[in-house]
């Protein structure tokens, strides 16, 4: 390990090379966003909004997974990224049926919270309306995929902290889905132990706890760094 | 789930019949060791040897090279192979790739929607036809080209087509 | 095991070039007993057009004759010309019959004393076998792909044992350097600098992959060489394993192409037969062993971190890079992965040398490539010429142009990632540069012709429908942008579309293009953009004038926006 020197947005900066863009920019309170990224859960990458430009490098870098190094200089906002979030959030948007009012995540949504902060005040793609059932089967817990925006937290933490594995994502592309178990009710899983990481993790209203209603959900996933903390302790 | 078997001895657990079929499959994973990397070549080996993977084949796998259900069922619908239902009795795949697109396969599969009413992805409810497709089989310099039952046939129209399916609604 | 007790032991392995040699000539000493070999063609086209009757015809019917001391007949390779099906080939008559069915089995038989059939035999010093430089297609037809003693005699396998017993890993890495080679997969990475960084990665497990995942459609270049040449592709792959220092391979073959995957199976246990494969190869330290792994049907396995997921076993998604494959790769081991033909240039060039193969081609692209002739188009097949060919002379000097009464509009090359080239552009030449500048991409090698019948807005459609079917939906952009840039390519098709959303069309291109997370993603715009740059009035007559004026979108002239007649 050795502390480099780097410049980020003209302020120039030191972190550890084996850190990352994103998590030198927050201990320096500059924000990037991000939606599929958790601290304590392995990096995914598949979100794209975290994405910014290096200097000397062609293409657009992921700051979630790109180490830093020595002397690398960064631009984490521009007029270009702008456009480029802005649409991937819309993207989102129109891929799923999210409608804030009557969520449950309503004022405690991630994907909301990014789109306020980008400035989003219309979608201008035209939304696919695709027709998914809500799975209410849980005893404690409901999923509704017309809320998801496949990030993938609830999948990695149930396979990488609770050692579950009962959600995964089935089907390609624009036909990816979550499942649970072999494409069963949740409330059936044989394998789902009802810790309920998946819900504290989820960055919108897709799983949330059953009897709550509009804007009354608000996730906890702090619970994933003390975990990580102590188990570092006990080795 | 029921958890008799020995977590270090997943080969003892016994197959779901005694279908002679399921010893290739356990050949397979012995192969490969149980070792997570058998999956997809299990797969292969149960759908070839029994036309589709359903669910009990499915928790078999799962359980015998110890993995998740959700992986298992993640896996199988990602790739175009693999099928959770039976195929028809015949399978008539038409080739959408590039060379064969250029020169009619759209007609190729209009062709046989007239004759059974089939769509792309479709078997006919008396279960004796699947349409598919394949996104290029390497057949592009005899284009437009399908496999109707195995056999690739080239330089296709959709007369040909009429008639090739017609043999199998007419015969018994 | 010297020369003298090979002869006689049952379990015949080659340990030394002396064994090589031996093996050579006693293959040749038996191919010379006979007054001609003939080769039937057991390509893809040739068998849908019956090649395995005729085969069996003239197996037959040369047994009832009693002679099968004087002819021999063989399951050959592909010869090429697939639209004259089926093929077969006479040596050394050196003649090649085309069209053939088992009616003519007496005649071919007849001539085969005397002079060949000249109503059935077909121009064989025509541009289109005259135009082609064969390096990864060497002898080409004329070796029984399931023998590795046909390879043999041929000169098979002394780059391997030359390799071996004269050269070190470093030097083999220099020579492959120094031939100017690069990726045959499409996107050019110069092979030796590749194996270098593998080289020089500290692991004592490595890996090295073969990527036969051909899954651009219109392209069969991978199938065809992986089926008639599959010792050469494994002669290649261990030679990197040499260089690389691994000792395990896989090659990764696509469940579609089911004869390729009989055929290296085959090559692989007849290598290690003759202990080509396996422990101490050429009586050397170096160990290496290969295995095939058939993959699910997954396009987006061209991605080389989507295809090493698909090997060990799961969805095949692909990761961000860096980590490169070559630091961290399978099981998180140095892994390379090339091409197909890539490893089919290994074996030739250190048999010829490095400047051999640097005579070839441009400056900066060596060698020689195959692609896939097909379309719209007389002469379609597998041809490989020497880079910088230009693209006038592949399609109407060796693929004889279009056929009668039509008009050339376009070729496409570089598959769902490629571009449409017009008619102003044909002068180009063939190369890495040269196709990307003009908005398109050398891909793995499908060129296909498309003649004024086809509509490019339809075409830039079908490959988005290809993409966003393909899409493996890890990443947003590659997922849902893909959809929206379908439905409105779909919507100008329909004449429905305004100039609006033709704009929107190029600003969503602009971000997949840009955000993606791998390969597929970033290229799947291209199919648009470049037809948007060279045929922006097709996409205009559809929006403003409300027609398809090539008349595939809708009945020519009529507007789209009308409903079909249902009469």
């Amino acid at each position: 390990m050795r502390v480099v020197t780097l410049t980020i947005n003209d302020q120039l900066l030191s972190g550890r090379d084996d850190e990352t863009i994103l998590q030198v920019a927050k201990a320096h309170n500059i924000q990037i966003p991000t939606l599929c990224q958790l601290d304590g859960l392995s990096t995914w990458g598949g979100c794209r909004l975290c994405l910014v430009h290096i200097h000397g490098s062609d293409k657009l870098s992921p700051a979630c997974v790109t180490k830093v190094t020595e002397g690398m200089v960064v631009e984490t906002e521009s007029e270009r990224l702008n456009k480029y979030r802005h649409t991937i959030v819309e993207m989102l948007y129109t891929e799923g049926n999210h409608i804030c009012s009557v969520c449950v995540s309503n004022n405690n949504c991630e994907l909301q919270s990014t789109a306020q902060n980008l400035g989003i005040d219309h979608i201008s793609l035209p939304y696919l309306y695709p027709s998914r059932t809500v799975d209410a089967s849980h005893e404690r817990f409901v999923f509704d995929p017309n809320r998801c925006i496949l990030c993938t937290r609830c999948v990695r933490v149930c396979d990488e902290i609770e050692g579950a594995h009962t959600w995964d994502v089935a089907g390609r592309g624009i036909n990816s889905h979550l499942i649970t178990d072999l494409n069963e009710a949740w409330g059936e899983s044989t394998s789902c132990t009802s810790c309920g990481k998946c819900v504290e993790v989820c960055p919108t209203g897709s799983l949330y706890e059953k009897g709550k209603a509009g804007g009354e959900m608000v996730k906890h996933a702090e619970f994933l760094t003390y975990i990580e903390e102590m188990r570092k302790n006990h080795k | 789930m029921p958890s008799s078997s020995p977590i270090n001895a997943p080969h003892s657990m016994a197959p779901p019949t005694d279908d002679p079929r399921w010893r290739l499959v356990d050949t397979t994973m012995r192969h490969y060791g149980y070792a997570p990397n058998a999956l997809i070549e299990t797969l292969r080996i149960v759908q070839e040897s029994f036309g589709y993977l359903d669910a009990i084949a499915m928790k078999y796998i799962a359980r015998s090279l110890r993995m998740p259900l959700s992986k298992v069922y993640g896996v199988v619908t990602f790739y175009g192979l693999f099928r959770l239902k039976p195929p028809g009795e015949h399978t008539c795949t038409v080739c959408l790739g590039t060379a064969c697109y250029i020169k009619g396969a759209k007609n190729l599969l209009d062709a046989v929607k007239l004759c059974t009413g089939l769509l792309l992805g479709q078997t006919s409810a008396d279960n004796k036809i699947s349409l598919l497709s394949c996104r290029c089989f390497g057949a592009c310099g005899i284009a437009p080209a399908a496999i109707l039952d195995g056999q690739v046939i080239g330089n296709l129209n959709s007369s040909e087509m009429e008639k090739h399916i017609r043999k199998w609604t007419v015969s018994k | 095991m010297n020369a003298n007790n090979l002869n006689n032991s049952k379990a015949q392995t080659i340990r030394s070039n002396d064994d090589l040699l031996l093996c050579a000539e006693r293959e040749k000493d038996r191919q010379a007993q006979y007054k001609q070999n003939l080769f039937v063609c057991m390509g893809t086209a040739c068998q849908s057009c019956g090649s395995t009757e005729v085969l069996k015809a003239l197996s037959s019917r040369i047994k009832d004759l009693g002679l099968e001391k004087d002819y021999l007949i063989s399951p050959g390779g592909c010869q090429g010309n697939c639209s004259q099906a089926p093929l077969v080939s006479v040596h050394p008559q050196n003649v090649l019959y085309q069209n053939i069915s088992p009616q003519n089995t007496n005649d071919i038989i007849g001539s085969l004393k005397g002079s060949p059939i000249k109503e059935l035999s077909c121009d064989n010093q025509s541009s289109f076998f005259a135009r082609q430089t064969r390096i990864v297609t060497e002898y080409r037809g004329l070796l029984n792909p399931e023998r590795i003693e046909d390879y043999i005699a041929v000169g098979g396998f002394s780059s391997l044992l030359k390799v071996l017993t004269q050269m070190s890993p470093s030097q083999v890495i220099q020579e492959i350097t120094c031939s100017g080679l690069r990726g045959r997969g499409g996107a050019g990475y110069p092979t030796g600098l590749k194996w270098s960084t593998v080289a020089k990665a500290n692991d004592s497990q490595k890996y090295v992959i073969c990527n036969a995942d051909e899954g651009d459609p219109g392209a069969f270049m991978n199938r065809n060489v992986l089926e008639d040449y599959p010792y050469k592709i494994l002669e290649g792959m261990t030679i990197a394993g040499y260089a690389v220092g691994a000792n395990q391979g896989y090659v990764y073959v696509r469940a579609e192409y089911d004869v390729a995957v009989k055929r290296v199976e085959n090559a692989i246990k007849n290598m290690q037969r003759l202990a080509l494969l396996g422990n101490s190869i050429g009586n050397t330290s170096f160990n290496f062993n290969l295995e095939v792994r058939v993959g699910g049907g997954a396009f987006v396995c061209g991605e080389e971190t989507a295809l090493i997921a698909s090997i060990e076993g799961g969805r095949a998604l692909p990761s961000p890079r860096p980590p490169y494959p070559a630091e961290s790769g399978l099981w998180g081991h140095p892994t390379l992965i090339n091409n197909v033909e890539t490893y089919g240039h290994i074996a030739p060039i250190i048999r010829n040398g490095s400047q051999w193969f640097a005579n070839i081609g441009t400056q900066k692209s060596k060698g020689t490539k195959t692609f896939a002739l097909s379309g719209c188009i007389k002469n379609t097949g597998l041809v490989e010429v020497a880079l910088g060919t230009t693209l006038r002379e592949m399609i109407f000097d060796i693929g004889g142009g279009v056929p009668e009464g039509r008009k050339f509009k376009a070729v496409q090359t570089g598959g769902p990632a490629g571009g449409c080239i017009p008619e102003s552009q044909l002068d180009a030449s063939i190369d890495y540069e040269s196709l990307k500048s003009l908005g398109s991409f050398m891909g793995s090698g499908g060129m296909i012709v498309m003649d004024d019948s086809s509509c490019m807005v339809d075409v830039a459609k079908y490959f988005m429908q290809f993409c966003a079917a393909e899409s493996c939906g890890k990443c947003i952009p590659c997922r849902v942008g893909t959809v929206h840039i379908y439905d409105l390519l779909n919507k100008i098709t329909k004449g429905e579309a305004s100039l609006e959303d033709l704009s929107q069309l190029e600003s969503l291109c602009d971000v997949v293009q840009n955000t993606s997370l791998c390969g597929l993603g970033q290229g799947a715009p291209n199919p648009v953009l470049s037809t948007l740059h060279f045929f922006k009035d097709e996409y205009i007559a559809h929006i403003v004038d409300h027609i398809c004026p090539a008349g595939a979108c809708g009945p020519k002239g009529q507007d789209l926006r009308r409903p079909a007649c249902v009469l």
